[in-house]
């Protein structure tokens, strides 16, 4: 089938602003976007520029802002979106070249919440035994391949880039909500601040974005109560 | 880290208490509240009575009784503070610049301060009778 493509291009070297480019190109109907993008780039337009890597929503390289929404553009077949299709860099992150942004402040992000295990005692002489219910209250958050689609959806992050972000809390969420995991008064000394937990106001765009179906704005609110009634 | 401190307030916050805890605790009972005295306002308002019936004496009698000094002095002071709390949100989300945003927050919290402050007096201090008979006593066109 005949796709109409339009991407927004930007090349720091060359161009003042961005710009939108097109084309047209015969794709098969179960083709994914990712397989789109690469025929561009492939056969039309060699200068065209992104992340992909694995190709099978595992990595999270390949987030874009496609037709509006957050995806992943190797987990969108063609007949899915139709015969037009828009493609732009994520936003609230500066764009380096094309679709490609600098997720250092992302990372930043993640980092700040403590994203690994912490346990002081010492360590059992057999693996540290967790329920099967236990494990299961953090089970969505573990799901999370840091691609960006739900921070570079949420509407506070595009006005004030210094909130944490849906995928740092989610992070935190994963560690918090672990029953063999220590630090979680120091990650929640993290959150709570201005500009940590609490600028989230429930937009839900990060749950509707998010490739892995993590019901992201519930473990945001299911942080907010635990740190409610540490606190209180 | 990602989270810069830039003002006295962001850096108290990033210190670690609990003002925003509280005030999301805040918005979500205020809010609970509203949604039945609000409801009941109209519902007593302009549903039990005929809104057009509404006249001086019926707001006197009204305010007569010290439950609906309570019940709308309740109703005013939340909606002022719900509405200002989602007020500094909004600022705070949108307004950048930190002297912009400062001038912004003042010019807002003080009318709003301004607006409780003359209903709290307007519910509690202002005598009815008195300027009842004031404007009765003034002949009618």
């Amino acid at each position: 089938m005949q796709v109409n493509v339009k991407i927004k291009r930007f090349n720091p070297e060359q161009d003042n602003r961005p710009y939108w480019s097109e084309h047209n190109v015969e794709v098969s109907e179960t083709d994914r976007i990712l397989d789109v993008m690469n025929q561009i780039k492939w056969e039309e337009d060699g200068s065209f520029t992104y992340r992909r890597s694995c190709g099978h929503a595992i990595c999270g390289s390949d987030a874009i802002l496609l037709n509006g929404v957050n995806r992943l553009a190797c987990r969108v077949l063609v007949k899915d979106i139709g015969s037009n299709i828009n493609i732009e860099p994520i936003r609230g992150l500066p764009v380096i070249k094309d679709l490609i942004v600098d997720m250092e402040p992302f990372f930043d992000s993640y980092k700040a919440i403590l994203p690994f295990f912490m346990n002081d005692d010492p360590e059992p002489t057999t693996e540290r035994y967790q329920s099967v219910e236990d494990r299961a209250i953090f089970d969505d958050t573990t799901k999370c391949i840091l691609c960006a689609c739900c921070t570079t959806s949420c509407p506070i992050f595009w006005t004030n880039g210094q909130y944490l972000g849906p995928a740092a809390i989610v992070n935190a969420h994963r560690f918090i909500f672990d029953s063999r995991d220590q630090g979680t008064s120091e990650r929640l000394g993290v959150l709570n601040q201005v500009n940590g937990l609490w600028r989230c106001r429930t937009a839900y765009n990060c749950t509707e974005a998010c490739p892995r179906d993590i019901p992201i704005t519930k473990a945001i609110e299911e942080v907010k109560r635990e740190l409610l009634w540490r606190k209180a | 880290m990602v989270t810069k401190v830039y003002t006295l307030n962001d850096a108290k916050a990033a210190a670690g208490n609990n003002f925003e805890l509280y005030w999301w605790v805040f918005m979500r009972v205020s809010g609970l509240l509203l949604v039945f005295l609000v409801l009941g306002h109209i519902y007593m308002q302009n549903i039990a009575i005929n809104s057009a019936e509404i006249n001086y004496d019926y707001v006197v009698s009204r305010f007569s009784s010290p439950t609906w000094k309570i019940y709308d002095i309740f109703l005013l002071g939340l909606t002022i503070l719900h509405g200002a709390n989602g007020l500094r949100y909004v600022i705070d989300d949108y307004v950048k610049n930190l002297s912009t945003r400062f001038w912004v927050k003042t010019i807002v919290f003080t009318v709003i301060a301004s607006i409780f402050v003359l209903g709290s007096i307007t519910l509690w201090t202002f005598n009815f009778q008195e300027i009842g008979d004031v404007m009765r006593s003034v002949p009618s066109h």
